[in-house]
């Protein structure tokens, strides 16, 4: 279970710290830049996960790195993660109208103030959504890692299995942990989001 | 490289059998899905307490759980209580469940998204509840659904993989298979990595094709 | 540059974007409590004079003083533009803000002034144009002529020598045209020195020194507003201004 959950969190952040700077590049950088993230982009959104994983796990000690599965497999999805994280980012910083960054210019804010002050919290209110909805899914991918052997909450349940033999109890019982997390999360981003919440940004998608 | 190219030539009906299962998976799966889905939303919108309260809960407890691990329920879980299903079975009963509750929740926003002077409308013309849903609402909500609709197939031509775990003999299964006999396991999955790419960008073209080809000027599509 | 009372010189000013020519050489001052409006065709280039005058668009030749400061080549743009205000026709409000601060946030992070006092000000300002009530409300929760209003007071908080107006008023419903061009006018006569862009020909006649007339990027014609209205030099201005007068005749 804490297995399980430390995936989701190292996950999420390794896909945090790369999708920040690929979105900027996205945005700000020059065109062979943006070309490159494209691709690497598109290429880690079309590949299944698994194959991800497995590409990194069996791949790496080709080049003299040998990682654990557990590593492998928080490297596997945080790639992944991150194709997905800088297109939020991406899109809610695009949303955030040109005119804005014009106006704080305007009052003579450098192109640095005028971003952290003025487009990143209007940015991030409109990226809480997406990104609450991307923390949920990386929580359920994390159930992948059985496949390299980690022992997280299926692996752990199969094992219990081979002494208790009650598969039916056992899996549902991990789907209600699933469950009760992805409420959880659900709730609390929730409650950030409210908190945050202002007149003229009640964004809402289903993405999955 | 040549390595890599060597497992394509030597084992290309083994992936190209593979693939098929895959494919065949997807697709049965994404069409049993969208008649679920459409049970499902027609439901959490428009039916009373229990069938919203119904719907609902299916919709929140598979979207809130693993494919994986719904797939270990089906194959495993079910066994004991006396229903035996083969890996391929389980594995397209679970995708369809899990995409039906994705493609509800689309047609849902979809649904919604029409305004309510059409309901309106179609009921000032004299049509029944039914009718207005089926003729008027529906109609429009379907066609304002194709991309999210697009996107749930390649997301289903993915997560197929998943049914190797269970056994499924499809593409990750085969990849699997060849591995276990060359050990060479990098070069058979960058090999099945190419295929995948290759297959979602294609769909991926052919859909954005399509979807140009249906639109209609005023129903936009809602991503 | 040192002669008397000069706010803003701006001498032969020149933009292009890509090879269409939008300014051709544009030149005029303004003295300290001036206030002075411009009008024109559309895409005559008004709005690129005013995005030049504090660089936020960089024009190709010409010069543009401050006082004494010349603003083409200045190392420190944002200190300058600290000094000139700048009211957009689409508002420019942050939307994420309250009115408040909208206001605060110009005098806290680029002026550095205390939070405190920055309150105050900006409290004040408010009062000046009326919505000391509105303080606390999000520009999605205001009406366009109070944002316009919300947006003049955050350029006066700054204490800027000039303020430029784009077309302030053209985003509004008539009915909330007059509360705005209330706060200008009040504003022009308390000193203020002002640059207009705006066709409410009402507001050119009495509030303003001085009409520039401007097409295809070059100034027409200048001068006091009865010399414009009652005998035009120019057979373009007389045109331009008989048109004005037939769409928003009063
Ligand atoms: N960033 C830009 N890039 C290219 N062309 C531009 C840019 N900004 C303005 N232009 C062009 O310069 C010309 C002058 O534009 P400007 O906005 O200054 O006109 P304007 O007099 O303010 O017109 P309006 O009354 O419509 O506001 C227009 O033809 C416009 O298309
Ligand atoms: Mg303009």
């Amino acid at each position: 279970m804490w297995v399980t959950l430390q995936i989701t969190f190292f996950t999420l952040g390794l896909g945090l710290v790369l999708a920040l700077p690929i979105s900027f590049g996205q945005i700000y950088g020059n065109k062979l830049l943006k070309a490159i993230i494209a691709v690497y982009e598109k290429i880690l959104r079309s590949i299944p996960e698994l194959v991800i994983l497995f590409l990194i796990f069996y791949g790496f000690p080709r080049i003299g790195v040998r990682f654990s599965p557990f590593a492998a497999v928080v490297i596997g999805l945080g790639l992944r993660s991150s194709a997905y994280q800088s297109q939020v980012f991406r899109g809610a910083i695009n949303s955030v109208s040109k005119t804005q960054m014009r106006a704080a210019r305007s009052l003579g804010m450098s192109n640095f103030q005028g971003f952290v002050f003025i487009v990143l919290p209007q940015a991030l209110r409109i990226a809480l959504p997406p990104w609450t909805n991307e923390f949920t899914i990386v929580l359920k991918d994390s159930s992948l890692a059985y496949a390299l052997g980690v022992t997280e909450i299926l692996r752990q349940g199969g094992y219990i299995i081979a002494t208790k033999h009650e598969p039916m109890i056992i899996y549902l019982t991990v789907a209600v942990f699933y469950f009760v997390v992805t409420i959880v999360i659900n709730k609390s981003l929730g409650r950030v989001e409210k908190k945050l919440a202002i007149p003229g940004f009640d964004v809402k998608e289903t993405v999955r | 490289m040549e390595k890599i190219w060597n497992i394509a030539v030597k084992y290309w009906p083994k992936l190209l059998e593979g693939l098929g299962v895959t494919m065949e998976m997807t697709l049965i799966s994404v069409v049993a899905g969208f008649l679920i889905g459409i049970v499902l939303a027609i439901a959490r919108v428009y039916g009373n307490k229990f069938f919203y309260g119904l719907s609902t809960v299916i919709i929140e407890i598979i979207r809130g759980t693993p494919l994986l691990v719904q797939l270990f329920i089906l194959y495993y879980g079910l066994p004991p209580l006396g229903v035996n299903l083969s890996p391929f079975i389980a594995a397209i009963i679970g995708f369809a469940i899990n995409s039906g509750c994705y493609q509800a929740e689309y047609l849902r926003g979809s649904i919604q998204s029409i305004s309510g002077t059409q309901m309106k409308a179609a009921r000032s013309l004299g049509m029944s509840k039914t009718e207005a849903i089926m003729q008027i609402i529906m109609p429009q909500a379907l066609r304002r659904v194709i991309p999210a609709w697009t996107n749930e197939f390649i997301y289903l031509l993915k997560y197929t993989s998943l049914a190797y775990i269970v056994g499924a003999p499809e593409l990750m299964a085969q990849a699997k298979f060849i591995a276990s006999r060359n050990f060479q396991f990098f070069e058979v999955y960058l090999v099945v990595a190419v295929i995948y790419l290759v297959v979602v960008l294609l769909f991926t073209k052919i859909f954005s094709i399509l979807e140009k080809k249906v639109e209609i000027p005023g129903l936009e599509w809602v991503r | 540059m040192s002669e008397e009372n000069v706010v803003l010189k701006i001498e032969n000013l020149k933009k292009s974007f890509g090879d269409k020519e939008v300014l051709k050489g544009v030149s005029f001052e303004m003295k300290k409590g001036e206030t002075k409006v411009i009008i024109g065709p559309s895409g005559t280039g008004k709005s690129t004079l005013l995005a030049c005058i504090n660089m936020l668009v960089v024009p190709n030749g010409g010069k543009i003083w401050l006082e004494n400061e010349e603003v083409t080549s200045a190392k420190n743009l944002n200190k300058i533009r600290q000094e000139i205000g700048f009211v957009f026709q689409d508002f420019g409000l942050f939307s994420h803000l309250t009115a408040l601060k909208n206001i605060m946030i110009g005098l806290t992070k680029v002026k550095k002034m205390e939070k405190e006092a920055a309150r105050e000000l900006a409290m004040a300002e408010l009062k000046r144009v009326g919505l000391e009530k509105e303080a606390s409300l999000y520009p999605a929760q205001l009406s366009g002529g109070q944002k316009q209003r919300v947006g003049i007071a955050r350029a006066l908080a700054m204490k800027p020598k000039i303020i430029l107006f784009d077309e302030p008023t053209s985003a509004l419903d008539p009915e909330l045209i007059g509360e705005v061009l209330s706060v200008m006018k009040n504003l022009a006569l308390s000193g203020m020195t002002m640059l207009v862009v705006t066709h409410e020909m009402g507001f050119a006649r009495t509030v303003s020194d001085e009409i520039i007339f401007m097409e295809n990027g070059y100034i027409v014609e200048q001068s006091s507003p009865e010399e414009m209205f009652k005998n035009p030099k120019n057979q373009r201005t007389k045109e331009f201004l008989f048109k004005l007068n037939e769409l928003y005749g009063e």
